[in-house]
């Protein structure tokens, strides 16, 4: 009898822990604040997303994914101010010109946390785009902004919040080379380079 | 704009990786393509695995350039590359003499990468420069090397060598940068949160000092959090402690998750939670609206369990009202709504009135369910609350924005006998323009049903026949069935709504004119119980049953007429219980579909008819409403009953759980002993292994005469027992029989009636023999209240309370108590129950019915 005693005992602590984690008003401690971030142009299409927590139901196919781009672009598309939340989820955003910018969470996460994420990115991208954030010039630098979203949020963990210390680890050097010191078949093939980029948009 | 289609870009973007090949490399033109494969994936186009793999291979040839950013990009390609292990090998040399390189520009990345493609199986081999690397000067490479560590950890634990690196951790969580210090204690902590006392000893380590980085403090704060949930009440102090500690930290990020951590916590007072409160207050003016939101957010999830506490912040939170951001308006206004007090109601109101105008559709149904709650609240208010809910009726909107604020019209309406009046005026106005048809029929209903009990029903009578006039068929011939219900109550108002029917006699639409001519010669008949039946109190046959029936009826064809007392009855319609779903922020919640679900009633004949020893037992005239226990759900046993009626038996189905690990048990039933029942036969559950529940079943023959039928039933779960292994759950061969005692279970008359629903009572009570009517008088000295012999009259019979005389009026000494059912033969019941209570309970029970001794044995059987 004794022996039964202990073992219905750990049966209801079980249970209990159970409902515990099910319930839970806070989010259990983990570094992977960020679900997904993503950049739309004015037309709600997307330029980039990045979804990390390949758990969630809501993101499983890039079609889910872009029925979720959808219903964000919808609910900021004509805000101006910084954060919505739409289903289980905060969004922070920030526009500018012709693009949108995203970072989203679970609804229970810090929303502070979220936007420190939305800046460092935003920061470092109009960094290298000297101000000019807008769709023509992310284009015309695809390579750092994919390098960007790739230093700030590593597997929807912040990675770094200092817009500097992104820009520098991009370390886009080429774009220093004076325009004479570069070979004519180089300034060419930069010249069709962007001529490609501008059709594929 | 050009559009490329998916197959022209995804292949010729992989013919351009022949630049790869090209001597002298161009380094600019490697950079574009390398991009565009990235762009590519990230626009969702599947590469084949062919294609993929031609494009990796091709990308591992740019190794042999030196240019730092197309190697990072090289990186980049080879993460977001689908990557079968045996091809990843190839790149692995190289990565790793990336990541231990002297070149700082991409060891981070060369980590990030590696750590992104390699299996356990290579780990191994670069676990050494991995541990090395966690202590980089380099902060770069540091966290590189810490988040992909704990990415490499499955299901949430690190991988096992990891454990081996407490030491490099350590020193990581020292570092001067704020990142790998967060990075580094979010690797830490993966490590030891298993084991409570080292995640205790490292709260108490760094709560005292020593964290630069806000985020990371953020992470001890969860930390904390987690320690006092699971923590036994005491020694929470010094955790409580620090986190009042961070309300007073220099940046709001920590202060903020302290402040919203102190609020979430359980069993905290409400002066506990004060200091945080007043924080979150001062977010509330704060110019960010992130912060503004945040705060607002969290208020509002206090204000659930703490209204009082939040109310010091209402005058900041109506300032919100009017926020730019409209999510942080309706988190304000849902706020306000719950720690309002009725004072402040009126001037609510007004404020909601125009905000209303200026946010989309889904925050609207927010407020209105806001609303809604509040009614419930403070049902004096009604009034002013009906107002505004008529006027956003009127309001632009969509569906199911004004499905909502209908939803909560009426069940405001049915919570609150004194705002009927205007409830249903409001509804009239609003069919008189309204393009939804399901909610008109849906209100013609409601109208058909309370109008004519009101005190002037002849005023709803010409917002109907408008409708007869100017709507869609379907609304027209709801429209007509309500005008007849008129008909049939109103004695005054009956010719001019003949005259009214005959006219609906020549509408366009067949549905309209039949129903029209069913309902003018019900009504001219005079006849009482045909307008009872067909008109009052219609057919309540559960339409899932009616039609497993009526199948059943086509495939075997028989002589006889199709019995409609066989088919059972829909449980009466659930009671509209106050939502209290408001504080949900929902934007965009799933809707339910509107198909007909099976009711639990309904599940279980379907159980019961697929076990053939009970085919031949007829039909399930009724199931108990909820399972009974037998046991304790602590016990080693834990044992329910369901109990199901057929028309001359009665099955018992015991649904068990063995709560012992250590135990198999085989051949479980339950043996029933009562003297006035006759046990027919046992279905045994063959085995019952631990938390696996599994159901028997006891058949019992019911007792000819019905004042036999309420009983005590002793039980006793009979079964043999097998001694096993708890961990593989592996039974011994022999075993012994054993037997458990289980409480007893009442059989009670309520498992011979089926509640049945009658919208007018009067009626069906007037239709029956008054001579064979039975009285009692009975005083109850137990029940010490009205509501408490309402309830138990109720599940004493099981009979169905109709025209909510289940809710009886505060303050008042007397009450009505009207119950409907079906005897399991078919024969319709009626109570009228008058209670009064002057200290003790008296009442007086009469029954109705067509059959006299069915009377005779309710009212005597109390």
């Amino acid at each position: 009898a004794l022996s039964s005693g202990i073992n219905a005992e750990y049966g209801t602590i079980n249970t209990n822990y159970f409902i515990q984690t099910n319930l839970r008003m806070s989010l259990l401690p983990s570094l992977c604040t960020v679900k997904g971030l993503c950049i739309l142009d004015n037309d709600g299409k997307r330029i980039i997303s990045k979804y990390y927590d390949t758990t969630d139901d809501t993101f499983t196919t890039v079609k889910d994914q872009k029925v979720f781009e959808g219903k964000l672009f919808k609910a900021t598309e004509k805000s101006a101010s910084e954060i919505v939340s739409i289903n289980n989820y905060t969004a922070v955003f920030r526009s500018n010109v012709d693009l949108f910018f995203y970072v989203f969470g679970d609804s229970r996460e810090n929303e502070l946390m979220l936007l420190a994420v939305l800046n460092s990115l935003y920061d470092a991208i109009s960094m290298i785009l000297r101000k000019n954030v807008e769709k023509r010039a992310i284009f015309d630098h695809m390579d750092s902004i994919l390098l960007i979203c790739d230093e700030v949020v590593d597997g929807g963990i912040l990675l770094e919040s200092d817009p500097n210390s992104v820009v520098n680890r991009v370390h886009v050097k080429n774009e220093d080379i004076p325009l004479s010191e570069q070979s004519v078949s180089q300034v060419l093939q930069t010249a069709k380079e962007q001529l490609k980029w501008s059709l594929l948009r | 704009k050009a559009v490329v289609s998916t197959q022209s870009t995804g292949t010729s973007v992989l013919q351009e990786t022949r630049t790869f090949n090209e001597t002298p490399l161009n380094t600019r033109k490697c950079i574009h393509v390398l991009a565009k494969i990235v762009y590519m994936i990230n626009q969702g186009e599947q590469l084949s695995t062919t294609e993929a793999r031609e494009a990796f291979f091709a990308t591992t040839r740019l190794f042999q350039s030196k240019d730092v950013t197309l190697r990072r990009m090289v990186h980049l390609v080879i993460k977001e590359l689908p990557t079968a292990p045996d091809d990843a090998i190839i790149a692995t040399s190289s990565l790793t003499k990336d990541m231990t390189g002297k070149e700082d520009g991409y060891r981070a990345t060369a980590i990030r990468s590696l750590c992104k493609i390699t299996d356990m199986t290579m780990l191994t081999a670069i676990e050494r420069y991995l541990k090395q690397a966690l202590v980089d000067r380099n902060p770069a490479v540091s966290s590189a090397a810490l988040v992909s560590t704990l990415h490499l950890g499955k299901d949430n634990s690190p991988a096992e060598m990891v454990k081996r690196w407490t030491n490099e951790i350590n020193e990581a969580l020292n570092s001067d940068n704020v990142m790998v210090q967060y990075h580094a204690l979010g690797l830490m902590y993966s490590v030891k949160k298993h084991d409570r006392l080292a995640v205790s000893k490292l709260l108490a380590k760094y709560t005292k000092g020593g964290v630069r980085s806000p985020y990371a403090s953020c992470f001890l704060i969860r930390i904390a959090c987690k320690v006092i949930e699971e923590n036994e009440q005491d020694n929470n102090g010094p955790l409580i402690d620090f986190l009042e500690s961070c309300l007073r930290h220099k940046s709001e990020i920590v202060i903020y998750e302290a402040a919203r951590a102190l609020c979430n916590l359980p069993n905290l007072s409400g002066k506990d939670i004060a200091p945080a409160i007043s924080v979150l207050q001062l977010f509330l003016s704060s110019p960010k609206p992130t912060l503004r939101f945040a705060a607002v957010k969290t208020l509002n999830k206090v204000a659930t369990n703490y209204p009082s506490s939040v109310t010091m912040c209402n005058l900041d939170l109506e300032h919100l009202i009017s926020d730019t951001n409209r999510s942080i308006a309706t988190l304000a206004i849902t706020t306000l709504l719950k720690t309002g007090n009725e004072g402040s109601i009126d001037r609510l109101m007004k404020q909601i009135q125009s905000f209303m105008s200026e946010i989309p559709d889904e925050f609207k149904i927010v407020v209105v369910r806001a609303i809604q709650g509040l009614c419930f609240k403070f049902p004096k208010k009604h009034d002013v609350m009906m107002n505004l809910l008529s006027t956003m009726l009127r309001d632009e909107g969509g569906y199911q924005y004004k499905e909502a604020i209908v939803n909560t019209i009426i069940a405001v309406i049915e919570a609150n006998p004194a705002s009927q009046d205007t409830g249903l005026y409001h509804l009239c106005e609003f069919i008189e323009d309204c393009e939804h048809g399901v909610l008109a029929t849906k209100i013609l209903h409601l109208l058909g049903r309370e109008g004519p009990k009101t005190p002037t029903p002849s005023k709803f009578i010409r917002y109907i026949y408008n409708r007869v006039i100017l709507e869609n068929p379907t609304v027209r011939a709801a429209a007509v069935t309500s005008l007849a219900k008129f008909g049939a109550v109103c004695a005054d108002l009956k010719p001019s709504i003949l005259v009214l029917l005959r006219r609906c006699l020549f509408d366009t639409h067949d549905e309209v004119r039949d129903r029209a001519t069913f309902y003018l010669s019900v009504l001219e008949s005079e006849n009482p119980t045909f307008i009872n039946q067909y008109l009052l109190n219609t057919l309540q046959s559960s339409i899932v049953g009616l039609q497993s029936l009526l199948v059943h009826y086509i495939d075997n064809p028989t002589k006889e007429a199709f019995n409609l007392n066989s088919v059972p009855i829909t449980t009466a319609p659930a009671e509209v219980t106050p939502s209290s779903k408001t504080d949900d922020m929902i934007v965009d919640a799933p809707r339910k579909p509107a198909v007909p679900t099976k009711t639990r009633q309904e599940e279980f004949a379907e159980k019961l008819s697929s076990i053939p020893e009970f085919a031949r037992l007829g039909p399930v005239f009724k199931s108990s409403t909820k399972p009974i226990e037998l046991s304790e759900s602590e016990t080693e046993y834990y044992v329910q009953c369901n109990v199901h009626t057929f028309a001359r038996h009665l099955v018992l189905q015991f649904d068990v759980t063995n709560t012992l690990n250590d135990q198999q048990l085989e051949n479980v039933m339950v043996e029933v002993d009562a003297e006035s029942y006759h046990v027919l036969g046992h279905l045994a559950c063959p085995v019952l292994t631990f938390n696996d529940p599994g159901t028997c079943y006891t058949l019992l023959q019911l007792p000819e005469d019905p004042a036999e039928v309420p009983n005590t039933l002793t039980c006793t779960l009979k079964f043999l027992v097998k001694d096993c292994d708890p961990a593989t759950g592996e039974a011994d061969p022999v075993g012994y029989d054993d037997e458990y005692v289980l409480e007893d279970l009442e059989i009670g008359l309520n498992s011979l009636f089926q509640k049945v629903f009658k919208t007018n009572f009067a009626a069906a009570w007037d239709e029956l023999d008054a001579d064979s009517q039975a009285d009692e008088t009975y005083t109850l000295t137990t029940v010490k209240s009205l509501e408490g012999a309402v309830e138990q009259l109720i599940s004493f019979f099981g009979m169905q309370p109709c025209e909510r005389t289940e809710r009886t009026t505060e303050g008042k000494s007397s009450h009505i108590l009207l119950l409907a059912g079906q005897y399991k033969d078919g024969v319709e019941c009626l109570i009228k129950t008058k209670i009064v209570y002057d200290g003790a309970v008296n009442m007086k029970v009469s029954a109705r019915s067509a059959d006299p001794s069915l009377n005779e044995l309710l009212v005597s059987s109390i």
